[in-house]
């Protein structure tokens, strides 16, 4: 997180000159000087390090250079879309991929599992982006049933705004998160089967066979337990991935997030932009991380008490 | 009516190039209060027989003909009906009991859902079962332990818990695939006897299948063995022991280490039904040639001075030479000496500390504390840094495991001319012919093997490629590592007779560590019994196995399996 | 002679399990076809749609042969540009291509050295290269890919970045697909570390070095040649995802992602053709990959050996 923060920070700093992009190429040498001043540029650089930490803490990013306008509003109002979009997507692609993934675990001969395995492959191999057109162009070019960009009606509840309290809300929702949850899918769909394929071969799965219990308690009792332990750190990487690929998605889909704000601010080089992202990612990141070491501490037993013994 | 009959059975497993036969018209007969062993070497098909019972052969194979009756009810291909048989008439235990309990489910749960599975029981029934069970497999505190982990369980006690796990619901029949073969000998011995107990009490048919003829003979009734999926020979335990009749199980019997005795040389029975005793004593030749004649003067070649091995760091305080005393010492300040010319033995069952001592002397792991002294030269510098120019060569080392202990992406050439090239770095090609040639040729395999890769040959013959390779440096020291610990008895005689020649012909020192002690017995000019890191005793090697003096070894010798237990 | 090597290939275990998957035989025919076919793009391509010389406003937006208004001289149709729908597409997955394979070998070279010796010498040293992985592991490829090129942007002026794009896409996704590579080289060098062949080699005396290179690497290409396989799609999806962002290679030189990011602005008025067989094609080549890529990681698994 420390360091994140002082990558950022020296971005801030020592890339570009943040005085050209505010006064522009042709200020007067007296009015650069002035907002140096202001900025406090001619400070030490520890100092100017502490003053920038201090600001974060306080939620205060700066001013962007493109947009004049400050950082954390501009985040207060963009991040309540991308959480919404990262949330529903991370749930389609958790529950239906661990569902997709054990029974292609269990079957793994069967048609149906061949046919779900090709599909999936399919979904690695296809970009988000163009996933994206697809669905635009099916969906709402072709049966225009679907809107193709935005987020519909938002109902503002001070602090957050939501697009889940109206019908517009919820149909503009569908486009964008099936096409950033597909890829994700198909990965964890991968993972759960080659884990759940790998535990049927092992020998308390066989000891559990010789011992007369039935398939079905096997297959999802012993075996679904042990398979689902790298899912949850799958979990936790997942909604990482997924909040960089709606930077994506919401390039497609005009959906007014952090990821077009982010893509925006990369394109212009508006750098308060670039890195109050980048602290907000890692923050979340390392909540991410904190979580799933949690749940791994309470879900398997041989770190619960390795961890209590030591 | 027998418990078990087993008629005219044929395995084989289709692979894309053959059709390999893993059993062809196996018969026998299971009564009840009987323990059948089936014995043979890997690869007889032994294990195969025991999964068809329960019909739970891994795929390609299966079964073509024959006929499985218990109670006389034939045992179809039906996946259902033999679901309610496993584990209700047929309990199974496998041979490794780390693996066989699944991590995530408490031994309560696990018991418990067994019990249910075949016995109509209320859940508390189930679990006083359950706690019962643990009591007569002869857990401690079982009302307690129930709660707990697999891994929260010693190797021995996991397996004393599969076992409760086997008889839960009273079958008539147990399979044991090398119950004990992950198990050290004191806890062998607990387990074997807990089946015998186990069998009288409740009248029960047990087959085990090992490849120990030491617990074939203090196990069994009768006797099975198994040879390229064929029975060679069927007879009461005594009279097999004791009249073989077929090569296959004379081989096995007289390949077997004596316990009682110190032979010479281990006699062999070739394919035809002959003994053999072989001697490669006429290839030496030319390597004394090269390496100059040596004589074994009996002088001190290795002294180690308390040496103490922590692995875990954490306990050590380097700063102010501060050990914790708490730390789990691996090797805890081990002295002795080895003389030249002679074998010393390290005996000790896992965890003792004897393949640590051998990886210090080696170089491969550093000594937390002590002196180690090759020739009165100290080999570690006062920063503990292993001074391998000094000792180069002059100490190799013969591993375990003969799958792993070869370069798989090498030619057999390459691997002996590699360590021929480090240290004469300017020899011709001739002479590094020459060489490569006379180390294959010691070690008994032929030129032609030279051009081929690791894995087309079996274990003993990669043992033999190691030996070879170990030559190359022209050592003074050679430390074998359990060197037979993975191979068949026959093969294990067949190496541990070349290793005995080698020794007498060029005047090596052998430093022979191993947990069996029979083979220690045979290889032996000294013996240190090592436990948990600490020396118990040091001996001539036949005044020890005479007369023990510490309790330890008194209990080792004592509760090693004895083949000669029955003749 | 060759059929000598054919019977030879077919004999090994991996040999047979590629002559005997349907889906490894075409999805490996394909990608040589569109890699030769981008190789020699000047030969295959009718058109250079770089060469002004030969492209004409005039003939923008012609749909497909088989559409209405279809001109027999452009099979696939032209671009808003009039530029020959096929012949972009074989220079542009030329682009692709070789930002693909140059950053893959960049990853390999650099994951591979570093996962080999973190997991060989062990100590501080590996806790500190695995460390480092695991925190730019769960940093997804896209976001480093864009935070690279973010910085680079702002590092080199306007004018330079154009020039210097695409070695700053071969660097942005290099340096984010590495840590796949240390992790897989470090796990398997754990593995092979504790095989006895290696401490025989240390006791003999060999140097480090040969031990990780000569005996160590040989044994743990297959993971790597899988993780390379499946990189190498990835790495082309990535790029022509930042091209599609328009933070990828400049307009000049335009790869599959900059051809479907132009198309994508025509969908709606009905010139579906100029996204849709870029789209296409991308899919293919990427799939063919990654098809190529599974069938390898089954094969290569002694593990999951077909039941």
């Amino acid at each position: 997180m420390f360091v994140v923060a002082f990558v950022s920070f020296s971005l801030f700093n020592f890339v570009g000159d943040p005085v050209n992009s505010m006064t522009g190429e042709d200020a007067s040498d007296e009015r650069r000087a002035e907002v140096r001043e202001v900025l406090g540029l001619n400070d030490p650089v520890y100092i100017q390090f502490s003053r920038f930490i201090g600001n974060i803490v306080q939620g205060n990013f700066g001013i962007s250079y493109q947009l004049k306008r400050e950082v954390s509003d501009l985040i207060g109002e963009r991040l309540p879309a991308t959480l919404e979009l990262v949330f529903v997507s991370a749930i389609l692609a958790i529950i239906i991929g661990t569902i997709l993934g054990v029974y292609t675990g269990i079957h793994r001969d069967s048609f149906l599992s061949n046919v779900i395995l090709v599909i999936s492959l399919a979904g690695v191999s296809l970009p988000t982006f163009i996933i994206g057109i697809l669905l635009i162009y099916l969906f709402s070019v072709i049966l225009g049933i679907l809107p193709s960009f935005g987020r519909g009606e938002v109902t503002d509840l001070g602090f957050w705004t939501t697009g889940f309290l109206s019908t517009s809300g919820l149909k503009a929702l569908i486009l964008p998160s099936i096409t950033l949850s597909l890829f994700q899918m198909t990965y964890v769909i991968r993972l759960v089967r080659a884990e759940m394929m790998e535990i049927l071969q092992t020998d308390y799965i066989k000891f559990a066979r010789a011992r007369g219990i039935e398939n079905n308690t096997i297959n999802y009792k012993h075996a679904l337990k042990n398979g689902l332990i790298p899912v949850i750190t799958i979990t936790g990487i997942n909604i990482g991935t997924l909040i960089a690929f709606s930077i994506i998605t919401e390039t497609v889909f005009q959906w007014p997030g952090m990821g077009s704000l982010f893509i925006n601010a990369v394109y212009f080089v508006d750098i308060p932009i670039m890195s109050a992202y980048m602290i907000m990612v890692a923050f979340i990141f390392v909540m991410i991380n904190f979580i799933v070491d949690i749940t791994y501490y309470f879900i398997d037993p041989r770190i619960r008490l390795k961890e209590e013994s030591s | 009516m027998s418990l078990l009959e087993i008629k005219n059975l044929n395995i084989s497993y289709k692979t894309r190039k053959e059709t390999i036969v893993a059993s062809s018209n196996v018969n026998f007969t299971l009564e009840r209060g009987e323990i059948l062993g089936i014995v043979g070497e890997s690869g007889s098909g032994k294990s195969t027989i025991a999964n068809a019972i329960i019909n739970l052969i891994d795929p390609p194979g299966e079964i073509t003909s024959g006929v499985i009756k218990i109670d006389n009810n034939e045992l179809q291909n039906n996946e259902e009906i033999i679901q309610k048989i496993r584990g209700r008439k047929i309990g199974f235990v496998f041979q490794d009991p780390q693996t066989s309990l699944n991590p995530l489910f408490k031994i309560k749960d696990q018991l418990i859902e067994t019990i249910q599975t075949h016995l109509k029981l209320s859940y508390e029934d189930a679990l006083k079962k359950s706690i019962n069970l643990l009591e007569e497999v002869g857990i401690e505190d079982a009302y307690k332990r129930i709660e707990d982990y697999p891994h929260q369980f010693s190797g021995g006690m996991r397996q004393r818990v599969v076992i409760a796990l086997a008889i839960s619901c009273e079958p008539d029949l147990i399979i044991a695939d090398e119950p004990t073969t992950a198990l050290d000998v004191s806890i062998q011995y607990q387990i074997l006897e807990l089946l015998k107990k186990l069998t009288k009490k409740r009248n029960l048919g047990v087959i085990i299948i090992t490849h120990d003829m030491g617990v074939i003979a203090e196990t069994t009734n009768k006797v099975i063995v198994m040879r390229h999926g064929v029975i060679v020979e069927q007879d009461n335990t005594k009279d097999l022991l004791t009249k073989p009749k077929s090569t296959e199980a004379r081989s096995l019997v007289i390949s077997v280490p004596p316990t009682n005795k110190k032979i010479h040389r281990f006699k062999l029975i070739s394919p035809d039904g002959k003994e053999i005793t072989s001697s490669s004593a006429n290839l030496t030749k030319n390597i004394i040639k090269t390496w100059g004649i040596r004589e074994n003067t009996n002088k001190k070649l290795l002294k180690l001075l308390n040496i103490t091995k922590i692995f875990d760091d954490r306990s050590i305080s380097y700063r102010k030479k501060l050990i914790d005393e708490k730390a789990v010492k691996a090797v805890n300040d081990v002295s002795f000496e080895l003389f030249e010319g002679e074998t010393l033995g390290l005996v000790g069952e896992s965890g003792s500390g004897k393949s640590t001592i051998a990886k210090i002397i080696t170089g491969l792991v550093r000594p937390t504390t002590g002196e180690l002294e090759y020739n009165n030269f100290s080999l570690y510098n006062s920063k503990k840094k292993y001074q391998i120019n000094k000792s180069r060569g002059q100490i190799q080392m013969i591993f375990q495991d003969p799958y792993s202990s070869l370069n798989p992406r090498f030619k057999v050439r390459d691997i002996i001319a590699e360590p021929l090239k480090f240290f004469q770095k300017n020899i011709t090609k001739h002479d590094l012919e020459q060489s490569v040639f006379d180390l294959i040729d010691i070690a008994g395999m032929t030129r032609q093997s030279l051009d081929r890769y690791p894995h087309e040959f079996s274990g003993g013959q990669r043992q033999r490629i190691s030996i070879a390779r170990a030559l190359a440096t022209r050592p003074r020291l050679l430390i074998c590592d359990e060197p037979t610990s993975a191979l068949d008895v026959s093969i294990q005689a067949q190496i541990l007779n070349l290793l005995k020649d080698i020794q007498d012909e060029l005047h090596l020192t052998m430093l022979f560590i191993s947990h069996d002690l029979p083979v220690i017995r045979q290889m032996c000019n000294r013996i240190i019994v090592l436990k948990n890191g600490i020396i118990c005793e040091t001996n001539e090697a036949e005044t020890l196995f005479k007369n023990p003096k510490h309790q330890y070894t008194k209990e080792l010798i004592n509760l090693m399996p004895k083949i000669e237990s029955i003749i | 002679m060759i059929k000598k090597t054919f019977n030879r290939m077919y004999d090994t275990d991996i040999g047979y399990s590629f002559f005997n998957s349907k889906i490894a035989i075409i999805s490996s025919t394909v990608f040589f076809i569109i890699f030769l076919c981008s190789f020699f793009a000047g030969l295959v391509a009718p058109y250079n749609p770089f060469d002004p010389a030969s492209v004409s406003l005039m003939d923008a937006f012609t749909p497909p042969i088989w559409s209405d208004g279809g001109s027999s001289s452009f099979f696939l149709g032209t671009d808003q540009q009039g530029r020959d729908m096929f012949s972009t597409m074989i220079y542009g997955s030329r682009i692709s291509l070789i930002v693909g394979f140059a950053s893959i070998i960049f990853a390999m070279f650099l994951g591979v050295i570093l996962g080999v010796t973190a997991g060989y010498i062990g100590g501080r040293y590996e806790i500190i290269v695995m460390r480092i992985t695991d925190v730019q592991l769960t940093i997804p490829t896209i976001l480093m890919a864009l935070l690279v090129d973010g910085i680079a942007r702002a590092v080199i002026s306007r004018s330079m970045h154009d020039e210097m794009a695409i070695y700053v896409l071969i660097f942005a996704i290099g340096i984010s697909e590495w840590p796949q590579f240390a992790r897989v080289t470090r796990a398997s060098t754990l593995v092979e570390k504790n095989k006895e062949y290696v401490s025989a080699s240390r006791i003999i005396g060999l140097s480090n070095i040969i031990i990780m290179f000569k005996h160590i690497l040989p044994n743990i290409l297959r993971p790597i040649l899988v993780i390379a396989t499946i990189g190498l799609a990835l790495a082309i999806i990535t790029e022509s995802t930042l091209s599609f962002l328009g933070v990828g290679v400049p307009p000049t030189t335009p790869s599959l992602g900059t051809l479907i990011r132009f198309g994508n602005n025509f969908l709606f008025s009905g010139e579906w053709w100029i996204t849709f067989f870029p789209a296409i094609f991308l899919v293919v080549l990427a799939l063919s990959i990654n098809l190529l890529g599974d069938w390898m990681r089954d094969a290569l698994n002694p593990k999951l050996k077909k039941r």
